[in-house]
């Protein structure tokens, strides 16, 4: 097993009293002029759920809408601007900055025992494009025409200048070129802080499997990213600069966009989901008392998803009729394979363990529950045939709201689990649970309701329906669903104004393995006084527990684990 | 391991494990074969086309993987977290690498996908097939409207302002269909033949399909296109080879049909709903 010391071994200053103790400006100047990765990791947490918010309560209106066959509660104009900006914030403002830009950016750095990102004020850049991305395409709703209402996928032609005039759609195109450059940012300082500035020992088979998942997600950013902003350069100069790439009438192609967009699309749900896996990896792996299971297999399911995740994209567009349906049919389904090894292993974590519930646990374990079903629900739309069947109804959209809950119950997870390091200070459990509870209800009283209204043909995107008997109870439902998510988010706002400053966390309240569990909380503005010795992924427990260093069945996971101490 | 959880004697930890995994084949398997011959419908329909009945049983063939690989899953997380809750200070066995099982969650997942894949293409290949048809119907979508015109007959439908178009077609006859778009993108959706396919500008999209229901079925559009999008409705009647052939007589309208004919080439947007929108702007 490994040796441990007792003595700090990096690190300089010995402890809060330090000499080089961080003198700068508070509160509001703080704010706007840290380049603290931690203080830009909290703008991001506080702006992406605040998104959420603005996100959620759209829902809430479109779920209003939909509960009597002719709404009127909002005009037909009024409802497509409210489901594309329902889709847009969640999707591009809240889950996507939550994943790679809130808690990423605190605690990568920390795991692999980094005073800061690689590159501090772009960082800050990053986030400041964010913010104004944000407002800039919220701001839609203010002008005259009202907000983008194309659907968040901004389809050609209907996206050109003659079916959508406005100033709202620039600004949507405008937010999203802000924030997609500040995803691109954040995908080159994540790569290089993880390839650059792991501490001594910090091996890469020693990173934590957040830090894995976030490595993989820039890589992503990278390769997709790029592709949307050119995208979105086309599609507005094809909206104002008289160019025609994406229109028939002047030789162009509107299915183009649809490459374009669902080449940067696909790979963008890996973005989202890779850190949130990664959030719950940590949580279930700390609550079970367990390494992770299968470590090493679960880094190469990551970079098998991540790699896959690059030859779907057409599994979007198997209705066009112009896509190559086996070969994004095969590839769409093998995605299965790396993400069913992670749900086994997930399982296998918790296997003999001594699982504790806390509400970061619940949400892991909520995630785990809706999750399989939005994954194996995306088994039927990788065939073609079940596709053509499903495409564009409310099957679809309770697929994708089955992942991106599962998603969201893993974030909950990730802030009643992380929040306490970041801010000192613990959030009550027993409101916590019932966030819990109202939200993993809620879910599936929307999604298995919504899946049966697309199997019986009720397609997306309407603001009315006809009296349909075997539509109209299902909608109920869904509503009810919808309302309760809603009251579990008021339920975590609530919570955060109760227990504000109320119960101290200490530095390690969850009995951590990685090194963020090492230092205090909130860490040092440098983040460590000191570093444990790093001999395997979880250097914070194996410096709690020596001689608990991890095990493994037969000899070949010995050899394994073997290859490890030596490396 | 822990003494708390060490096997009684007499009996191997892996006989006793091997028990576990039977029960919890043994009950999906056993709620199958009381099924008996009536597999469930799993939600969907059986549909009134030929291919919507393959696509049926493709989406059975499916549910019944989903419900074996979901439950066996399920109930493995409900165990998890059931029979291992934390009950004192202990610290686990700390067990990270178990090859055997890793290999195994691996290589069985694959067989699935590969059995999934071959099942998708056999359906697939017949349901994308370009058979010899005797029906052909072109179909134009435009914002908000549908225009379903036969080519050789003289016959032409389009979506009026207060009700929806109706396409005629015959019983046990391969329909072939050109599918066309005058302005943005359109779907192509009837619930009843389990089947969707873009109505794209620029492009011509065809299939074919071979109704073996007489009915009328509805249809709508499921692509986003713009304001009047949940209005855009159509019905598909399947009648009779004689009914149609009687339709097609009384509906033999050549001056309509060149017209229209004129305008799908011309027309960029059309601003018909096709129902009057009740109670909003």
């Amino acid at each position: 097993m490994t040796e441990l010391l007792e003595a700090p071994i990096a690190g300089a200053p010995h402890g809060p009293e330090g000499e080089h103790e961080h003198q700068g400006p508070t509160g509001f100047l703080k704010w706007i002029t840290s380049t603290d990765h931690k203080v830009i990791g909290m703008s991001y947490t506080v702006t992406s759920v605040i998104m959420m918010i603005i996100g959620g309560a759209f829902a809430e209106l479109i779920r209003v809408q939909l509960s009597t066959p002719n709404g009127t509660l909002v005009s037909l104009a009024q409802y497509n601007e409210l489901f594309t900006m329902h889709g847009s914030v969640m999707i591009y403002l809240f889950i996507g900055p939550f994943a790679f830009g809130a808690l990423a950016n605190i605690i990568v750095p920390i795991q692999i025992g980094a005073p800061d990102m690689a590159f501090p004020r772009l960082n800050a850049l990053s986030y400041w494009l964010y913010l104004t991305g944000s407002i800039t395409m919220l701001s839609g709703f203010f002008v005259a025409g009202g907000a983008a209402n194309f659907g968040w996928v901004a389809y050609a032609p209907l996206s050109n200048s003659v079916n959508t005039p406005g100033a709202g759609a620039d600004l949507w195109i405008g937010g999203l070129l802000l924030t997609g450059f500040s995803a691109i940012f954040t995908g080159v300082n994540l790569t290089a802080t993880i390839f650059y500035l792991r501490a001594p020992g910090m091996t890469m088979f020693r990173m934590p499997i957040f830090t894995w998942n976030l490595l993989i997600t820039a890589i992503l950013i990278l390769l997709a990213f790029p592709v949307l902003t050119a995208g979105l350069i086309m599609l507005y100069c094809d909206r104002h600069f008289g160019t025609h790439i994406f229109s028939v009438a002047g030789g162009g192609v509107p299915v183009l966009w649809q490459n374009i967009f669902w080449f940067w699309g696909h790979p963008e749900v890996y973005i989202l989901a890779l850190p949130i896996f990664g959030m719950v990896t940590e949580i279930i792996a700390v609550f079970s008392r367990k390494p992770v299971f299968g470590y090493k297999g679960m880094i190469f399911a990551t970079i098998t998803i991540g790699a896959l995740s690059l030859g779907v994209w057409a599994h979007h567009m198997f209705t066009t009729g112009v896509v190559l349906l086996p070969f994004f049919s095969i590839m769409s389904l093998l995605i299965a394979v790396p993400t069913g090894i992670k749900m086994f292993n997930w399982i296998g974590t918790m296997w003999r363990g001594e699982v504790w519930f806390s509400t970061a646990m619940l949400m892991a374990v909520g995630f785990l529950f809706t999750f399989l079903v939005g994954g194996i629900t995306g088994i039927y739309l990788a065939s073609p045939p079940l596709d053509f069947f499903t495409h564009d109804t409310y099957f679809v959209v309770a697929h994708f709201h089955s992942v991106v809950l599962a998603l969201m119950m893993g974030a909950m997870g990730a802030l009643y689990y992380w929040g306490p390091k970041l801010t000192g200070y613990l959030l009550n459990e027993r409101l916590g649970k019932s966030q819990f509870w109202t939200l993993f209800i809620g879910a599936q009283l929307f999604t298995f309701p919504t899946y049966l209204l697309g199997l019986r043909g009720m397609p997306r995107r309407v603001a009315v329906y006809p009296n349909h008997p075997a539509w109209q109870n299902l909608n109920d439902w869904a509503t009810v669903g919808a309302v309760l998510m809603g009251l579990s988010t008021i339920i975590f706002v609530v919570n955060i104004m109760y227990s504000w400053k109320k119960y101290p966390a200490g530095d390690n309240p969850w009995d951590g393995h990685t090194l963020e569990w090492f230092t205090t909380s909130p860490p040092p503005h440098h983040n460590f006084y000191r570093l444990p010795q790093i001999r395997s992924e979880r250097p914070t427990w194996d410096y709690n527990h020596p001689g608990h260093g991890a095990a493994a069945h037969g000899e070949l996971g010995k050899k394994i684990l073997e290859h490890e101490e030596v490396s | 391991m822990e003494p708390s959880t060490l096997p009684p004697q007499g009996v191997s930890v892996r006989t006793r494990r091997w028990r576990r995994v039977r029960r919890f084949v043994a009950l999906p398997v056993a709620a199958l074969a009381l099924a008996g011959c009536t597999v469930p419908t799993f939600g969907a329909s059986p549909g009134a086309t030929t291919s919507s009945q393959s696509v049926f049983h493709l989406w059975q063939g499916f549910s019944i993987g989903a419900v074996i690989v979901g439950g066996l899953t399920t109930v493995l997380i409900i165990w998890a977290v059931f029979r291992y809750r934390r009950r004192g200070d202990n610290i686990p066995k700390q067990s990270q690498y178990h090859l055997p099982l890793e290999v195994t969650y691996t290589i069985v997942p694959v067989l699935i996908v590969l059995g999934l894949f071959a099942a998708t293409m056999v359906v697939e290949n017949k349901e994308v097939a370009n058979p010899k048809t005797a029906v052909t119907v072109d179909v134009n979508a435009f914002q908000w409207g549908w225009k379903f015109t036969y080519p050789g007959q003289n016959v032409v439908v389009i979506g009026q302002t207060t009700q929806d178009p109706v396409m005629v077609i015959p019983e046990n006859e391969n329909v072939h269909i050109n599918l066309t778009s005058s302005d943005v993108i359109h779907g192509f959706y009837v619930h009843a033949f389990n089947f969707s396919r873009y109505a794209l500008p620029g492009v011509l999209n065809q299939f074919t399909f071979r109704a073996v229901q007489t009915g009328t079925y509805d249809g709508q559009c499921t692509q986003l296109c713009g304001l009047y999008h949940a209005l855009m409705w159509f019905k598909v009647k399947v009648v009779t080879p004689s009914q149609y052939s009687t339709w097609l007589q009384s509906n033999y309208d050549p001056t309509a049909y060149a017209a229209a004919q004129a305008a799908t080439k011309q027309q960029t947007s059309s601003i018909v709903p096709t129902k009057p929108t009740e109670g909003n702007s």
